[in-house]
């Protein structure tokens, strides 16, 4: 198994806390015809980062680096859960048991399954120890 | 009430006769100094020439910036272990102002403070809180000696911590309180929430910023004192060097002490009584530090006409400044130096604004910054390092706690011309 094979590149914009910051961020992507699969805004006093996960990151970055947002990629990674009780937490045990600290996450519900994206602390491991213990993660080319 | 009264209702011949032997022992104090030395010697002007009071348009300038090339010890003018004290104020960039003290200094800054007292009517049976910071600053050891000197029974209470200082004054008694009148409207705001009325106040002593007459009612209705100004810096050994009297019009300059003149900041011609310009000032009788013509920056005018007191000549309450300092908190800052720290963290990029406005009676600054883009890394955490950081620069130089903004790439304005990138939204005046 390649672990490689399942970081994600996540786009984070720097973003100033303000009306309209994150409606120019959805416009330039839209306008590029880029799908966002799910995206969460973390706050700090005054600014914030958008963590964007899109069909076409490479595109993206460059779009909005464009036009003027300071970007860069994040590596995460992103497991299919069960969406029924019990789901998160057959994921969240594994890297508990692991010592491997979840910095943020956030999550989606797609058609077929629920989906959490991660940012660890020690990826390449979090990456062996899920797919060693049967959890489903996506691959990063689904994103490409 | 007078102090000394001799020293403070001394005129006419008599003063100018003091002040001229005085200027002639600052000159030679100063020569002692390479800086003044070299200075005189190209002017080809020594002590001698001095016969009159006039003659002391022959000496030339001293500035801020002078002062600051001597750092640490360069201006002083007799050897550091003569000097019992160091206080320190804002430099233009970069490094501050060192200001050294001989035991004489301090016993005749102490005097001063003592004549200011006094004049306003203070002595032993009063109780001072000394409600401004007692660090470098000179406003907290400066008055606190004067006022011991008085035999008042003082608190140093400093700053900060408003709830106690309040609960002193009504459990001490206190009669008198010095501190910034931005933090005296705070005093009285936190008062009127804890529901005392702050009895047994008199007297407010109010400086290290400018103020208003209409900050003076408002203070003297809601603190129930006779709210006086007071004037000095750091180059003149602290506050103290000007000072109201009873009749609050204009301040009375310790003209044993002190000469002043007013001059045109743009043409250096000296102005006469009455005309508006920057006060340039020489100390008469300092020891570790002599100055000779040094310009404050500030402008006023002289006010010769009597003053019923007795005492000489005033200058008017401050109206503003000859250069671009500002006055936050009462703590003096120069936006060169804002931008020499700024400029020494890499990650701050090449555009910032600083915005000064008043919030609840209280200066705050805040700084928008654009970092630069190699430095984001995508982690909000990281970003909030870099905030600390720039913070924590702030802070430790113009001692001055600071809000920091980041803001998004080419959102702050570009400037073709002369940059204005400090912007004072509090109107002229508390």
């Amino acid at each position: 198994m390649e672990t490689d094979d399942y970081i994600i590149k996540q786009i984070s914009v720097f973003s100033e806390n303000k009306p309209g910051r994150l409606a120019a961020i959805a416009k330039a992507l839209q306008d590029e015809k880029i799908n966002i699969f799910a995206f969460s805004i973390a706050e700090a006093k005054g600014f914030g980062v958008v963590r964007l996960l899109v069909d076409k990151p490479e595109p993206a970055l460059k779009k909005l680096a464009d036009i003027g947002f300071m970007v860069s990629f994040t590596d995460v990674i992103a497991v299919r859960m069960k969406d029924e009780p019990g789901g998160l937490f057959d994921i969240a045990k594994i890297l508990g048991e692991s010592e491997i600290n979840i910095e943020y996450s956030y999550a989606y519900s797609g058609k077929e399954a629920a989906v959490l994206i991660l940012r660890v602390d020690r990826i390449k491991e979090a990456i062996e120890k899920m797919t060693g213990r049967g959890a489903d993660l996506l691959k990063a080319e689904m994103f490409l | 009430m007078f102090w000394d009264k001799e020293m403070e209702t001394l005129g006419g011949r008599a003063l100018e006769d003091l002040q001229v032997k005085r200027l002639r022992q600052t000159i030679r104090q100063a020569e002692n100094v390479p800086f003044f030395k070299d200075l005189l010697k190209e002017k080809s002007v020594s002590a001698e020439d001095i016969n009159k009071i006039q003659d002391v348009s022959r000496l030339p300038f001293t500035t801020k910036k002078d002062l600051q090339k001597g750092y640490p010890f360069g201006f002083m003018a007799v050897p550091k272990k003569e000097i019992v004290r160091i206080h320190t104020t804002s430099g233009t960039t970069g490094k501050p102002t060192v200001v050294g003290y001989t035991r004489n200094d301090l016993d005749n800054w102490s005097e001063l403070i003592a004549r200011n007292l006094t004049m306003v009517g203070l002595t032993d049976e009063d109780t001072f809180q000394n409600a401004v910071n007692y660090g470098l600053f000179t406003g907290g050891l400066g008055f606190h000696y004067g006022a011991e000197k008085v035999g008042m029974t003082v608190i140093p209470s400093g700053t900060g911590n408003t709830k106690r200082q309040i609960e002193m004054i009504d459990d001490f008694g206190v009669t008198a309180v010095h501190c910034t009148p931005s933090y005296a409207m705070h005093l009285a705001e936190v008062a009127e929430e804890m529901g005392t009325t702050l009895d047994t106040f008199k007297t407010g002593l109010f400086g290290a910023e400018p103020w208003s007459d209409n900050t003076r009612r408002t203070l003297e209705q809601k603190l129930g004192v006779t709210a006086f100004d007071s004037y000095g810096m750091s180059e003149m050994y602290g506050p103290g060097a000007a000072f109201e009297c009873p009749e609050r019009n204009g301040l009375h300059f310790w003209h044993d002490s002190f000469l002043i003149e007013i001059i045109d900041p743009e043409t250096e011609e000296i102005l006469g009584p009455g005309e508006c310009g920057e006060l340039v000032v020489t100390p008469l009788v300092k020891e570790a530090m002599p100055l000779i013509r040094y310009r404050t920056g500030d402008i006023t005018c002289i006010l010769d006409d009597e003053c019923p007191c007795g005492r000489g000549p005033r200058i008017a309450r401050i109206t503003g400044r000859s250069d671009d300092m500002l006055v936050i908190r009462g703590i003096n800052v120069f936006p060169s130096q804002i931008e020499h720290v700024l400029r020494t963290l890499p990650e701050v990029g090449d555009q910032f604004m600083v915005y000064v406005d008043r919030i609840n009676h209280l200066d705050e600054m805040a700084i928008d910054i654009e970092i630069k883009k190699e430095f984001f890394s995508g982690e909000l955490k990281d970003l909030e390092r870099i905030q600390k950081k720039i913070i924590h620069a702030l802070r430790d130089t113009l001692n001055l706690r600071t809000k920091v903004n980041l803001v998004e790439h080419e959102s702050l304005p570009r400037f073709e011309g002369k940059a204005k990138r400090v912007v004072d939204r509090r109107g002229d005046v508390i």
